[in-house]
């Protein structure tokens, strides 16, 4: 049976590994090529590595470090940050990355996804949305380029629209729980879901494995991806890079009501 | 020695990777003279069925496989959409597959699966194995193996289904007759169960 997938997600910055709060401050945390390293004997689900500068220095991927990433991982890597065009994720797809996730180029034009889409498999296709609280009722909005850009869009139509234009997998990116490591905004996931149908990943607010099996009870079979929670331990948050063990992730899943 | 067919489609690199460490000598290439030479053959497959079968009829590549396993009968492996191009034809393109194992590809269908998401079968999944094949040797099924697909290969005959995965319905998710094999997951990117079948893979 398909299970949840649970997934770290690595911020690059200046080729190294960062990780952010509220999408501020970045925190050096170590080589992503070791990191992957590392995954891999923790026989990890999947990777996602998301370029935080690329969109906002306006320029493409770093090729170079996905091939190397793409070649020494044992587990599927999801690579985004400052893909633009159809070229660019037929050349991440080729240098052997399963996914290829865009953000602000679905934003400023929904049909690249399809193109993308055509180019290289709708599974390989993956819409990360950035969803910020903004205004006086605490409204959802669609925001871009490290969340210093509003587009007025709302989450869940947002969503849909990147569904029917052919996208694989969406990432429902909470910025206002990012590094916070207070827990998932459940109820924003839950209405994403019960508005799409393709594989949906959360992320943005881990806290504790318990979070993960939240997410997991209550909105169901989706991906979990966290950031701050597989690179960070303990109070004062020293850098280690960790994911729970067989044991744990049985617990974890057993504890959000899935029998392996 | 092992021949990746490097034709532009599939992770050949992070075969080669998986070879070099466990030492068995490998070749990454599109170069039939070099295959030739190979005791063993894989062939990749990511993105859409037509795509990857037109490059393999332009090469020369398919009439050349067709030799190297129905004649001189070298083990093959496909992966993914190296997998689906065993069979006679697909749902998803115009072109034929090699045929070599009867079947057809298909899209699956939404309305057989009762929790979202529904496609693509995205994620970890187990495999039960048919029957006690040596290229499942040490294979952990609890962990099984990473999918990523919308379409399944309909095997004509159950005697060609090496492995059956739950998503809706069951599927073929690995094939096997005589030399050849398909495997619809990535063996490449599911951490030991992937190493462990490509180590078996190449004792074949």
């Amino acid at each position: 049976m398909l299970r949840p997938r649970i997934i770290p997600c690595l911020l690059l910055h200046d080729k190294g590994l960062v990780k952010t709060v509220k999408f501020k401050e970045g925190k050096y945390v170590g080589d992503p090529l070791n990191a992957v390293k590392i995954f891999n004997e923790k026989a990890v689900d999947e990777l996602m590595f998301l370029d935080i500068d690329a969109s906002v220095e306006g320029r493409g991927p770093d090729f170079e470090l996905i091939k190397n990433l793409a070649m020494e991982s044992n587990m599927p890597i999801c690579y985004g940050g400052g893909v633009k065009s159809v070229e660019h994720a037929k050349r991440i797809i080729s240098l052997g990355a399963e996914k290829v996730a865009i953000s602000s180029a679905a934003v400023e034009d929904i049909s690249i996804v399809s193109r993308m889409a055509e180019a290289v498999g709708s599974q390989s296709v993956v819409v990360v949305i950035d969803v910020k609280q903004r205004g006086l009722f605490n409204k959802l909005e669609v925001v871009t380029h490290n969340a210093k850009k509003s587009t007025g869009l709302h989450p869940v139509e947002f969503a849909i629209q990147c569904e029917k234009a052919g996208a694989g997998e969406i990432v429902i990116n909470n910025v206002d729980e990012d590094g916070e490591m207070k827990g998932y905004n459940i109820k924003m996931l839950k209405e994403v879901r019960s508005a799409t149908t393709i594989p949906m990943t959360a992320l943005g607010g881990a806290g504790a494995l318990s979070d993960i099996s939240s997410v997991i009870k209550e909105v169901g079979n989706i991906g979990v991806a966290a950031g701050s929670l597989f690179v960070f331990k303990g109070k004062y948050k020293a850098v280690l890079i960790n994911y729970p063990n067989k044991d744990e992730k049985s617990a974890l899943l057993a504890d959000a009501g899935w029998k392996l | 020695m092992i021949g990746i067919i490097d034709y532009g489609s599939g992770n050949v690199h992070a075969i080669s990777n998986i070879y070099k460490k466990l030492n068995i000598p490998h070749v990454i290439t599109a170069d039939s003279n070099e295959l030739e030479k190979a005791s063993h053959l894989i062939l990749p497959g990511v993105g859409a069925f037509d795509e990857t079968m037109r490059v393999l009829n332009e090469s020369g590549l398919k009439n050349f496989l067709n030799e190297m396993v129905l004649v001189k009968e070298k083990p093959i492996m496909g992966i993914c959409v190296g997998m689906q191009l065993l069979a006679e034809r697909s749902e998803e393109g115009m072109l034929a597959g090699f045929g070599w194992i009867k079947g057809q590809v298909k899209k699956f269908n939404p309305s057989k699966l009762t929790t979202k998401p529904y496609l693509p079968h995205l994620g970890w999944n187990t495999v039960s194995m048919q029957n006690n094949h040596a290229v499942f040797n040490n294979i952990d099924q609890k962990q099984g193996f990473y999918f990523l697909h919308s379409y399944y290969f309909e095997c004509a005959s159950k005697d060609d289904v090496l492995g059956i995965t739950e998503y809706g319905d069951s599927f073929a998710s690995a094939v096997n007759r005589q030399n050849i094999f398909g495997m619809q997951f990535h063996p490449e990117k599911s951490h030991q169960n992937g190493i462990e079948l490509f180590r078996n893979f190449a004792k074949i």
